[in-house]
C-alpha cells in the first residue's frame, strides 16, 4: 500500500501538490473494498457461531424441557429448517435492510436493544477517546521536551504499571475511592430509565470515561514521546534551533507536524481498544451500551443480539483503520504512509 | 487494516544471544526486572501455597454475609458470609494455570503460523495473513466472549478461546521475525543441503526467534490474565461457588461499603499480578530487541486488538 501511493507521488508531476487529492481518494477507494471484503467475511464467521452451537440451536437456547412447540417455534424464526445458505442469506439480508430480526430472550426487535444501547456506546468511547488523545498527546511531548528528568522517568514508570491493569480494577478503585468507601460524590452505577441516552446525565458518564481514559492515556503518552523523540532528534530541528528560533515555535511548527502520522496511528489503536474496552466498564457501571448488551447476550445465548453486536464492532474497526490511514496520509507531506 | 510495520529488523536480537535461561538472568539483572519478577513470584507464592494454609473451606458460610475483619475471619466475610482470606488464597491457582494454559496455547498456535507463513511464503502466507487480517477485526475480548458463547463457559474451553484470540497477534509478529532469519546464510545453507522445510522450520528458524518468542510469551501472559480474569469477572469462566479473584471482585462490590476488603484484596493481588507480569516482560524487552525500541513498543500495544505499532 505504502510502495504504491509512494510510486504515484514519485511519478507526480513536479507540483505534488496540484496531484493531491489523487492518492487520497485512491486510497479511500481500496480501503473502503478492503474492508467491505473483511465484513463479509467477519460476517460469515459470525454467522457460523450459530451453526456451530453444538446441537441444534433452538435446543441449545430454550434448553431440553423445551416443548416440540416452542422447538419448532424457534426453529421457523431461525429458519433452521432450511439450508444453511439460505439461513445466511437472509440473515445478513436482513441486517443490510435494517431488520436483524428478533431478540431471543425478549421478543423484542434486535435493531430496537442494539440502536440506543450503540448511541451510548458511541458518546463514551467518543468522549473517553478524545479526553484521553488530549492529555496523552499533552504529557507525550512534555515528557519529550523533557527526556530523561524526573517528570520523563516516572511518566514511564507509571506508565508500565498502569497500562497493564484490568479495566475493571481501575474501575472498582475508582468506585472505592470516590462512590462508596472513601468518597461518595459520584454515582457507583448508571441508573438511567430505558430509552433514556447517556447525555441526559453527564454525572453517570464521569466515572466510567475517567476509567477508560485512565488506561488508555499511557499508551499515548508513551508512543507520542517515541515519535516527539524521533522528530526532535532529526537535523531541521537542530537546524531551527541552531538559527534562533523560541523552542515554542520549534516544537508546534517543526516538531510536532512530523510526529502527527505515527501518533494518529496511536490514537487509531486506541479507538480500536476502547471498542474492546467498553465491555468491560459498561458493565461494571451498568451504563446501558453495546458492551453491556452484549454481556447480556452472551450469558443469554441471545444469538442475533450478539450477532448484530460484534458486527458492529468489527464494522467499526474497519471504519477506524480506514480514517486512521487517510489521516496519516493528509498528515505526510511526502504523501507516504508512516513508515 | 492497519499497516503492517515493519519491525524485523528491531525484532531479532542485536547484539546478545543466548537460550532462555540466559535472557532471564540479563533481564533479573535490571531493576525493573527484579521488581517484575519479585512481585510475580509473590502472588504466584500466594497462589500455589495458598490452598494448602487456608484456615477454612473456601465454601463454607461462617459468619454473616459482609461481616467486617474478626478474629475468626481476619478479612471479614463475602456476600454469603464465606471466609474472605481462605477464598483469596484459594482462588488464584486456577486463575494462574488458565492464564498459563491460554498463553502456552495462544503462542503455540500462533507461532506455528507465524513461522509457517513467513518461511513457506506464497500460497499459505496469503491464506494465513488474510486469516489473521480478518480476525483482527474482533476485539481481543469480543472475539473471546463470541467463542465462550459458542463453546460454553467451561474452564477447559475458555482457556481454548482465550488461547485462540491471542493467535493472530502472535502469528504476526513472528511472521515478521521470521522473514528476516529466513534470508540468513545458514538457513539458505541448509536449503542447499535438502533439508526438508519442516525440519528447517523447527530446527533453523525456530530456535532462531527465542528472543521475539520471549517477549511475546511475557504480553501474552499479562493479557491472559487480564481477559481471564475479565472473563471471570463478567461471569464467564468458573461457575460460581468457585473461589475466583475476578468472580470476587464482581459478586462482593454490592457489600463494598460493609466490607472493602472482599474487594479490594483480590483486586489488589489481580493488580500485582499484571504489573509484575508487565514489568518483568519489558525488562525481557529491553535486553532482548533493546532500550529505546523496547520504550517505542511498550508493554501495551498488543492488548489493542489491531497492530503492533
Amino acid at each position: 500500500m505504502s510502495l504504491n501511493t509512494a510510486l504515484v507521488s514519485g511519478a507526480a508531476p513536479p507540483r505534488p501538490r496540484a496531484a493531491a487529492p489523487h492518492p487520497v481518494v485512491r486510497l479511500i477507494v481500496q480501503r473502503v473494498a478492503l474492508g467491505v471484503v473483511t465484513l463479509a467475511v467477519v460476517s460469515v464467521i459470525i454467522f457460523a457461531a450459530t451453526v456451530a452451537l453444538p446441537g441444534n440451536a433452538a435446543t441449545a437456547i430454550l434448553g431440553h424441557s423445551a416443548t416440540p412447540a416452542q422447538l419448532h417455534a424457534l426453529e421457523v424464526q431461525l429458519h433452521l429448517n432450511r439450508s444453511v445458505f439460505d439461513q445466511y442469506g437472509s440473515w445478513i439480508g436482513g441486517i443490510l435492510t435494517g431488520n436483524p430480526g428478533r431478540s431471543l430472550a425478549n421478543g423484542l426487535p434486535v435493531w430496537s436493544i442494539v440502536g440506543p444501547a450503540a448511541l451510548n456506546s458511541a458518546v463514551l468511547v467518543a468522549v473517553s477517546g478524545v479526553i484521553a488523545s488530549i492529555v496523552g498527546v499533552t504529557l507525550g511531548v512534555v515528557a519529550a521536551l523533557r527526556k530523561d528528568s524526573l517528570f520523563d522517568h516516572a511518566s514511564s514508570v507509571i506508565a508500565l504499571a498502569v497500562t497493564s491493569l484490568p479495566e475493571f480494577v481501575v474501575a472498582i478503585t475508582l468506585i472505592i475511592l470516590f462512590a462508596t468507601v472513601v468518597w461518595q460524590v459520584l454515582p457507583a452505577v448508571s441508573l438511567l430509565a430505558p430509552g433514556t441516552y447517556a447525555w441526559a446525565n453527564p454525572r453517570e458518564l464521569i466515572l466510567p470515561v475517567a476509567t477508560l481514559v485512565i488506561v488508555t492515556v499511557p499508551y499515548i503518552t508513551r508512543m507520542t514521546r517515541a515519535a516527539m523523540v524521533e522528530a526532535l532528534a532529526s537535523d531541521y530541528v537542530e537546524m531551527a534551533r541552531l538559527k534562533g528560533m523560541p523552542v515554542r515555535r520549534v516544537v508546534l511548527a517543526h516538531a510536532l507536524p512530523n510526529a502527527i502520522a505515527p501518533v494518529v496511528q496511536v490514537l487509531g489503536l486506541t479507538f480500536l481498544y476502547l471498542a474492546g474496552g467498553i465491555v468491560v466498564v459498561e458493565y461494571v457501571f451498568a451504563f446501558p451500551g453495546i458492551g453491556q448488551s452484549l454481556v447480556n447476550a452472551v450469558s443469554n445465548r441471545d444469538v442475533p443480539v450478539i450477532q448484530m453486536i460484534v458486527l458492529l464492532l468489527a464494522g467499526f474497526y474497519v471504519l477506524v483503520n480506514i480514517i486512521t490511514d487517510v489521516v496519516a496520509l493528509l498528515a505526510t507531506p511526502r504523501r507516504r504512509l508512516p513508515r | 487494516m492497519a499497516t503492517t510495520p515493519d519491525i524485523t529488523a528491531s525484532v531479532l536480537p542485536a547484539r546478545r544471544r543466548g537460550g532462555w535461561a540466559a535472557i532471564v538472568r540479563q533481564a533479573a539483572s535490571l531493576p525493573r526486572g527484579r521488581f517484575g519478577l519479585g512481585v510475580l513470584g509473590l502472588v504466584v507464592a500466594v497462589a500455589v501455597v495458598g490452598p494448602f494454609v487456608a484456615p477454612h473451606s473456601a465454601t463454607a458460610s461462617i459468619v454473616a454475609p459482609f461481616a467486617g475483619p474478626s478474629g475468626q475471619a481476619l478479612l471479614g466475610g463475602d456476600m454469603l458470609g464465606r471466609d474472605v482470606l481462605s477464598r483469596v488464597l484459594d482462588g488464584g491457582w486456577v486463575l494462574l494455570a488458565m492464564a498459563a494454559a491460554a498463553t502456552a496455547f495462544g503462542v503455540a498456535v500462533g507461532t506455528a503460523s507465524g513461522v509457517a507463513a513467513g518461511y513457506l511464503q506464497g500460497r499459505p502466507d496469503g491464506f494465513i495473513m488474510r486469516t489473521v487480517d480478518v480476525l483482527l477485526a474482533f476485539p481481543q475480548l469480543v472475539f473471546a466472549l463470541l467463542l465462550v458463547s459458542i463453546l460454553g463457559p467451561t474452564v477447559w474451553l475458555t482457556v481454548l478461546a482465550v488461547g485462540l484470540s491471542h493467535a493472530p497477534q502472535v502469528a504476526r509478529v513472528m511472521r515478521a521475525a521470521t522473514l528476516d532469519v529466513s534470508e540468513r546464510d545458514f538457513v539458505k545453507a541448509t536449503e542447499l543441503l535438502g533439508v526438508k522445510r519442516r525440519r528447517i522450520m523447527a530446527e533453523e528458524i525456530l530456535p532462531n526467534l527465542v528472543s521475539p518468542l520471549m517477549v511475546e510469551i511475557g504480553l501474552r501472559l499479562t493479557y491472559s490474565i487480564v481477559i481471564i480474569a475479565g472473563l471471570s469477572f463478567l461471569g464467564f469462566g468458573q461457575p460460581p461457588p468457585a473461589p475466583n479473584w475476578g468472580i470476587m471482585i464482581n459478586e462482593n462490590r454490592q457489600g463494598l461499603v460493609l466490607n472493602p476488603w472482599a474487594v479490594v484484596v483480590p483486586a489488589i493481588l489481580i493488580a500485582l499480578l499484571t504489573i509484575g507480569a508487565s514489568t518483568f516482560t519489558d525488562a525481557v524487552a529491553r535486553v532482548t530487541i533493546g532500550i529505546d525500541r523496547a520504550a517505542e513498543t511498550g508493554a501495551l500495544p498488543a492488548l489493542v486488538a489491531g497492530a503492533e505499532p
